[in-house]
This record gives structure tokens, C-alpha cells and sequence, in this order.
């Protein structure tokens, strides 16, 4: 295995995301232009559950304001390296990892690290569509109040503000006094979404947030992750290899705990160096 | 091979016949009770019973006030005592103590004491404060009803809590909400539902207590709203007007009980409608 | 895409942070509060059963010292004037009460768990199962009542009939012998029965709805019959459960106060038949304890209570135990 901090940065091929022209779910994600900035950085981590050594030694450089998709066979690892980021593993007792990931050039991981301002920093969007047990307008609002005080108008703006930003506002305009459950599956994740960026993250996690969304759905939570991008780091981990080929400009193989390789997506799409990538790509197991 | 058949047949249709037996005679006491109930205690009702305080030992009247008050302040503090300590300690086992060894056993020392005898949680209450007071108490009734209600909020609430998607907490927890608000605001709004039922379902339980009561509120023919001497009370009421002699004492007996019955049905049904709305929600 | 309107709350952020780390300190010690609080509750929680117990023991220390344990339990007078109390006819009391009661509870609750599970159209399923359930939510005092005033009166009229068929039984027979008074042994074990039926019905019924369908399914693909599957699938099958039911059902029966005392005729003289009256431990508690004026009585009475808890206790943790984690789904509120 390649360590994936010691591959130089690959210049890329000069299409920015703004210029694209292509939208949709169809369109294949554009190159990033320049050597990029490492928004979150993995040196030499390792992680347990219990006994069990779930990631083996993985270092890696996340770029600043690109897509980044985790793919892999089931139990791989990729949502248990992504909930590092955040440090979610640490409301379970046996769980613990070793090594760092620096944000910024800050160790998340350090005991002293205040998780709460990291995880207003680092939001993350699960699986399954999770609304809490409140009012769409309060969903919003929930993160928002934890970190600050605004007056109820600009609080009305922001809720705005997010609920477009995630393309929800026009279908939930008039009923945001509803609860989050009563909207559809794949509205739902568009809250969650909306709800996360309200708190203005910097870095989106975003743990396979269609697999349990309807094509339609899946298609406009594609479209809207192209658009974060211009303003997040976004990660997402998927078992869909085509929506990691869609939606993302960096694609991490990860392989029974460990980073096999990790490259721009269209090269791990097209030419992967990794026997093993190959044959994952092609479907030869998995 | 036909007589074997046949015979199974024969032992089916008499075991199935026993059960509906066993069936039957399950509904037919319910029945006999209830609508004894219901008859003795309509008879009863009259206007006095809502207006007039028990009448003294073989005086005529009626009256049943003072133990309704009583029974209502004993409840009160059941449930401002009962609800916080239960709904804390069920909230530390499913939040915090999840599968630990010490979540296990106090689950297990709760699921006993959820079936103990409510005699000795009277004979408890009455050791560690009708003693120590020097006298009975309408404070040291409720203490013993609001004993014998944790249990079943404690139960209730951890269970309740357990069935909240962890997805839900997560998402909280990675907007960098602090736990307490991830508890109060998200997954006891979650399980709102769930845990109203069981305080409800604690609340009927203890309506209808009697014999912890012996030992800690007693009864007093006379209205009190004092916590610190004894209080009349519906079930006590019920038990000494019962065993006297005195005709309109029994009458008396069977409207408190038809009173008590139709109050703890109300809460069931309450109950079971809450959680219906629930799982259609959900 | 609100670009302008992302840019506008760019600028805004400093301020933001300020903000965050404020709320992170203060958050930390609300949170830090809130978890010892719940703690500290559980703890109480867990504390309970053996503070009860030592609070018992404690009051019941006086009448320990004087009559020990075997001579407590063993003595068979309870005489408040000599001041000479022995627990054995209400241990007695409480253990046939309860006898009577299991024997006519079991037998009724697993034939209406299977009636409710395999046997009733489905339309009446639910019904019956609430009507059943619903016993379990009617006071002890109303049976009580119901047992003294209504059931007794009754029951006198049947005793005749015992008398005359089951009193002439050789060897079984000396049970059944008694004038008709209604109250006694036998009556409070049926009042008994009737209270304890639904909580044993309950375990029942969901543990055999709990049963896998394809078990189920395949015996009868094979003909085998409502009582076969019954007694060859389901029974073995939900077998601890079962017994974790049939106790949890013993244990309320040994506590139950408030319905016993109505009916059991609270008699301290011990006799082999079960129409004649006798006491329980819990009867006789509930009976003496206001009326007990000196310390040596109050504490017999508690010790009475002590000898309860020790008989319960065991038989509660034996229930919990069995019931395990399918009971724990079981004895939810349905």
C-alpha cells in the first residue's frame, strides 16, 4: 500500500466548478485547478472497537472547498474514519482512536480540544434523515441558538437563508411551523442538511446521505453537494460508486481498515493504480 | 391411523373448549366486578358526597369530600416527588448507563421493586418517617405512593428513551450540542409520548393504594389540607367504611370505589390513546 | 444560490465565535450537572431496595432480639396481651392463600394467553386482551370490597356443595370440611387468583405472539393441532419466560394485602380446611398495625413484614430473572 501522504499533488485540469455548465446528477465532477490546501489532514491513525482494529495506520489530506468521497465494501471503514472528524465514536465506551487529524493544523483528537467548537466547525449528516422532534423552523434553529444569540429577525433570516441555501425554502415556505417528520424522506435530508450548514460549518460530513432516498431525491441532494462546495470542505462516504464518480473531486479506496489509494476521482475512476481499487471499480467484489 | 386421528381431533376440540372456558371465566369476573361496581356505586352517588366531609361513626349522611381533597394532595406530591427523581433515573440508564454493569443492576433492583409488595413500601415509609416524626402524615403518604410510582416511570422512561433512534442523538451531538440539551430538547421531545404514558400509567397504579397508606397518611374523618398530619383519603375511606356496620358507611364504600375505578379507567384509556397516537406517528 | 447573501454572513463570523466558546463553558457545567443529577437519581433508585430492607430490619430489631429468628418463625401463638408473637400461622396463611391462587391462576392464564394467541379470530384478539388487562388495573381495595360484600355471600352458597362432594374425598377430603361462611382460605385464594391472572396472562400472551411464525407455521403445515402446538411448540419454547410469569404472578400473590384482609377471615388459629378463616402475613399487618400500641407489638409486626420481604425477594428475583430480556419487552405498557 502507497502511504497516501506521500503522493505529490496532482495539478489539475482546469474546469472550475463555476463555469461548468453541466449540472445534475449526470455530470461528472470537474478537476480541481491547482494543487490544493489540506483542510483536514489524517496522520497515522488507528482506531479500535474494543479489541478490533478497525482502521490500520490511515494518512490522508482532505482538500479545502472540493468533494471528497470515501468508497468501499461494507465494514471497510469509511464511515468509522469519518466519525473521527467529529469525534462521534466517543459517545460509545469501547471505541477510541490513536494518531492525529488536524484541522487546520489543530489536533482534533487532543483531549483538551473543545469538541463542541470543532463540531460547530465540522457538521455532519447521517443516513438516515434524522428531523428532530420539533417544527421545521426550529429544526433550523436548534443549532443556531446553541452557539448564538440572535434577534428574531435576524434568526427568521438565517432559517431563510439555510432552508434556500439547501434548495428547500420554495417547498416549505408556508408550513414552517410543521414538524420535521412530516416532510418526505428525501426533504427530510435536505433539513438535516439545511440544519447543519445553519450552524456554519467550514467541513461537511456527509455519512451516505441518499441510501435510503429515492432516485429523485438522491438526484437533488447531488446537485446540492456540487454547489456546497463552493463555500465547504465536503466529505461523503458512499457505497454508490457512481454517485462517488458524480458527485466528487477526490476519491479515497478504502479497503478492511485500510486507505489502498487515494487520488482525484477521475483518475481512480480511470486509470487506478491499486490492483485492488480496479477491482472494486469494475465490481469484482464488493 | 384413523382412530389415532380421531383421537387427537377429540383432545384438540376439549382443550380448545377449556380454553375458551378459561377465557370465559376471565371475562365473566371482570364483568361480575365491574358492573357491581357500577351498580352499587350509581346507587350511591348523590350530591352530598362532593359537598360534605364523611359523617361520624353511625351518624346519617353522606360525604366523601375531605377524602377526595386528600387523596388529590396525595397524589400531587406522589407526582412532584415521583416524576423528577423517576424520570432523572431513567433518563441516567438509557442515556448515560446504557449496557453498563451498574445500569444492569439498578435496572434489576427497579424491576423488583416494581412487582414488591406496596405493604412494605408502607412499612418503609412508616420506618423512615412516621417514627422518626412521632406521628402519621399526609407527607409521608405521598412519599410512599411516590416510592411506589418510580418504578414504573424509571421503567417506562428508560425504555422509551432506548426506542429514540441513536441517529437522532448523533445528529444532535455533531451540531456540538451539549448533552443535556441533546436530552431535554431532542429525545425527551422524542419519547414525550412514551414517558407521559407511564407517569399516567404510575399515576393509576397509585390511585387506588391502600395499604401503604395504613402506615403513613392513615385517614381523618375531618378535612385537612395539613402535610403534616394524617389525611383522609379515597382508598382508606373505602376500607374502613367497608368493614363497618353502618349502612350508609357501605354505600359510602361502593361510590368511593366506583369513583376510584372510573378514575384509573379514564387514565388507561388516556394512556393507551396517547401511545396509539404515537406509533401511527412515528 | 444566495451568494450575496453567504458572503453577508461570512463577515459576521467573528462575532459568531466569540460566541461559541462562551457557550462551550457554559454548556460544559450545565452538562456536567445535569448528568450527576441523573446519576445521582439512579443511584437513588438502586438504593432503594436495600434501604427498605435495612429500615425494616432495623424496626424489627426489638422483636428479633426476643424471639430470634427460628422461635419467630416457628411460634405458633400470636398473643398481643402476653406480648408473645410467633410468624407460623400467617406464614402458613400466606404460603396456602397463595397455593390456592397459583393452582387456579396458572392453568386459566395459559388458556387465555392461547385463546388470545392461536385460537380467537383476530378481530377479537385485541379486545379480550385489553378486557383481561384491564382486571390488572382494578384496585386491590375494590376486590376487597367486591370479595367481602358481593363474591363471599355467593360463595357461602357454593360451600355446601364442596362440603358434600370434595369434603367426602378420602385423605384430600379434611381440606374441604367447614361450615359455609363464605370468607376463609379458599375464598381469598380465588380473589387472589382473579388479581394475579392478568399479569401471568400478559407474559404469556406476548411471548407466544413473540414465537416465531415459521415454528409455528411449520407445525401446523405438518397438522399438528391448536393444543399440540401449544403444549409441543409454544410451551417449550417460551419456557423461561413462562416461569418468570408464573413467579412474578406468586409474588404479587404473597404481597397482595388490601383483598386478602377482606376475605381471608383473619383468624390466628390454624386448621387444615380451607373454608376456615386464617390470616396472611400482609392481613395481619394491615389489620394490627394502627391498632398496636406497645413497641414490642409495633416491632413484630415489622418483623412480620421483614419475614415477607425475604419470601418475596426471592421469589421477585427469581421472576426478574427469568424474564430476562424477553420480559422486558413483555411488561411494557402495551
Amino acid at each position: 500500500m502507497m502511504p497516501a501522504d506521500a503522493m505529490p499533488p496532482v495539478p489539475g485540469v482546469a474546469t472550475t466548478a463555476d463555469s461548468s455548465t453541466k449540472r445534475g446528477g449526470a455530470a461528472i465532477a470537474a478537476d480541481p485547478p491547482e494543487p490544493f490546501v489540506a483542510k483536514i489532514a489524517v496522520r497515522n491513525l488507528n482506531f479500535y472497537y474494543g479489541k478490533t482494529r478497525a482502521l490500520k495506520d490511515i494518512s490522508l489530506e482532505v482538500p479545502e472547498r472540493r468533494v471528497t468521497a470515501f468508497i468501499g465494501p461494507s465494514g471497510c471503514g469509511k464511515s468509522t474514519l469519518l466519525r473521527t472528524f467529529n469525534r462521534m465514536f466517543e459517545l460509545y465506551h469501547d471505541q477510541r482512536a490513536e494518531g492525529e487529524v488536524l484541522l487546520d493544523g489543530e489536533n482534533i483528537l487532543h483531549s483538551k480540544t473543545n469538541v463542541a467548537r470543532i463540531r460547530s466547525k465540522i457538521g455532519m449528516v447521517f443516513q438516515k434523515p434524522t428531523p428532530f422532534p420539533m417544527t421545521i423552523y426550529d429544526n433550523i434553529a436548534f443549532g443556531i441558538r446553541l452557539y448564538e444569540r440572535l434577534s428574531r429577525g435576524e434568526l427568521d433570516a438565517r432559517v431563510e437563508g439555510c432552508l434556500r441555501q439547501a434548495a428547500l425554502w420554495d417547498e416549505v415556505k408556508d408550513k414552517l411551523s410543521a414538524l420535521g417528520t412530516s416532510l418526505s424522506g428525501g426533504q427530510q435530508q435536505r433539513l438535516c442538511i439545511a440544519r447543519t450548514i445553519a450552524v456554519r460549518p467550514e467541513v461537511l460530513l456527509l455519512d451516505e446521505p441518499c441510501s435510503a432516498l429515492d432516485p429523485i431525491s438522491t438526484a437533488k441532494i447531488e446537485e446540492l453537494i456540487y454547489q456546497l462546495k463552493s463555500e465547504y470542505t465536503v466529505v461523503i462516504v458512499t457505497h454508490n460508486m457512481q454517485q462517488a464518480a458524480r458527485a466528487s473531486d477526490y476519491t479515497a479506496f478504502m479497503y478492511l481498515g485500510e486507505l489502498v489509494e487515494f487520488d482525484q476521482t477521475r483518475k481512480i475512476f480511470t486509470a487506478p493504480r491499486e490492483s485492488r481499487t480496479e477491482d472494486y471499480i469494475t465490481g469484482r467484489f464488493g | 391411523m384413523i382412530s389415532l386421528y380421531a383421537r387427537r381431533r377429540a383432545v384438540n376440540v376439549l382443550a380448545s373448549s377449556l380454553m375458551f372456558l378459561a377465557t370465559a371465566i376471565g371475562l365473566f369476573f371482570l364483568a361480575w366486578i365491574l358492573w357491581t361496581t357500577l351498580r352499587l356505586g350509581i346507587h350511591a352517588m348523590h350530591w352530598d358526597l362532593f359537598v360534605k366531609d364523611t359523617p361520624a361513626p353511625g351518624a346519617d349522611g353522606y360525604g366523601l369530600r375531605n377524602a377526595f381533597v386528600g387523596s388529590l394532595i396525595l397524589m400531587v406530591i406522589a407526582l412532584v416527588i415521583g416524576v423528577p427523581v423517576g424520570l432523572m433515573a431513567g433518563t441516567w440508564l438509557a442515556e448515560y448507563g446504557g449496557r453498563s454493569r451498574s445500569a444492569a443492576l439498578v435496572r434489576f433492583v427497579n424491576d423488583i421493586m416494581l412487582s414488591a409488595p406496596s405493604i412494605e413500601i408502607g412499612l418503609f415509609t412508616y420506618a423512615i418517617l412516621v417514627a422518626p416524626m412521632g406521628h402519621f402524615s399526609a407527607l409521608s403518604g405521598g412519599v410512599a405512593l411516590a416510592i411506589l410510582m418510580i418504578p414504573i416511570i424509571v421503567r417506562t422512561t428508560d425504555e422509551m428513551l432506548r426506542l429514540v433512534a441513536g441517529e437522532m442523538r448523533e445528529a444532535a451531538i455533531a451540531l456540538g450540542a451539549p448533552m443535556w440539551q441533546v436530552v431535554t430538547r431532542i429525545t425527551w421531545k422524542a419519547a414525550r409520548a412514551g414517558i407521559l404514558t407511564g407517569i399516567l400509567i404510575a399515576l393509576a397504579r397509585i390511585s387506588g393504594e391502600t395499604a401503604p397508606l395504613l402506615f403513613t397518611a392513615l385517614n381523618n374523618q375531618f378535612y385537612s389540607t395539613d402535610l403534616k398530619h394524617p389525611i383522609a383519603n379515597l382508598p382508606v375511606v373505602i376500607f374502613q367504611f367497608a368493614m363497618s356496620p353502618y349502612d350508609n358507611w357501605q354505600q359510602m364504600a361502593w361510590a368511593a370505589a366506583f369513583i376510584a375505578i372510573t378514575f384509573i379507567l379514564v387514565l388507561n384509556v388516556c394512556s393507551r390513546l396517547l401511545l396509539k397516537g404515537t406509533v401511527k406517528r412515528s | 444560490m444566495e451568494r450575496t447573501r453567504a458572503a453577508a454572513d461570512r463577515d459576521l463570523k467573528p462575532a459568531a465565535e466569540e460566541n461559541r466558546s462562551a457557550g462551550g463553558a457554559r454548556a460544559l457545567s450545565a452538562d456536567f450537572l445535569f448528568r450527576y443529577v441523573a446519576l445521582a437519581m439512579a443511584l437513588l433508585v438502586g438504593a432503594t431496595l436495600v434501604a427498605v430492607v435495612v429500615a425494616i430490619a432495623y424496626d424489627s430489631w426489638p422483636a428479633i432480639k426476643v424471639f430470634g429468628v427460628w422461635g419467630f418463625l416457628k411460634g405458633r401463638t400470636w398473643d398481643p396481651v402476653s406480648e408473645h408473637f410467633g410468624a407460623f400461622p400467617f406464614i402458613v396463611g400466606t404460603l396456602v392463600s397463595s397455593t390456592i391462587a397459583m393452582v387456579l391462576a396458572v392453568p386459566l392464564s395459559f388458556g387465555i394467553a392461547v385463546f388470545i394467541s392461536e385460537l380467537a379470530p383476530s378481530w377479537m384478539r385485541q379486545p379480550v386482551s385489553s378486557a383481561i388487562e384491564m382486571l390488572a388495573s382494578v384496585p386491590s381495595i375494590v376486590y376487597g370490597l367486591w370479595g367481602l360484600l358481593v363474591f363471599a355471600p355467593q360463595f357461602a352458597n357454593v360451600e355446601p356443595w364442596i362440603n358434600d362432594h370434595l369434603g367426602a374425598i378420602p385423605g384430600i377430603g379434611v381440606l374441604f370440611q367447614g361450615p359455609p361462611m363464605g370468607i376463609g382460605m379458599l375464598a381469598a385464594g380465588i380473589v387472589l387468583a382473579i388479581m394475579i391472572l392478568p399479569y401471568i396472562t400478559a407474559i404469556m400472551r406476548d411471548v407466544f405472539v413473540a414465537t416465531p411464525v415459521r415454528l409455528k407455521e411449520s407445525a401446523y403445515a405438518m397438522g399438528a393441532t391448536t393444543w399440540e402446538v401449544a403444549r409441543k411448540i409454544l410451551l417449550p419454547y417460551t419456557r423461561t419466560a413462562v416461569t418468570g410469569g408464573i413467579f412474578l404472578g406468586l409474588g404479587r400473590a404473597l404481597g397482595e394485602t388490601m383483598a386478602v384482609t377482606f376475605v381471608i377471615g383473619n383468624s390466628d388459629n390454624l386448621s387444615a380446611s380451607l373454608l376456615m378463616p386464617g390470616a396472611s402475613i400482609p392481613s395481619v399487618i394491615a389489620n394490627e398495625f394502627t391498632e398496636a400500641t406497645t413497641k414490642l407489638y409495633v416491632s413484630s409486626l415489622i418483623y412480620l413484614g421483614l419475614v415477607l420481604i425475604g419470601i418475596t425477594l426471592i421469589v421477585q428475583g427469581l421472576a426478574v430473572l427469568l424474564l430476562g430480556t424477553v420480559g422486558r419487552g413483555a411488561r411494557a405498557p402495551s
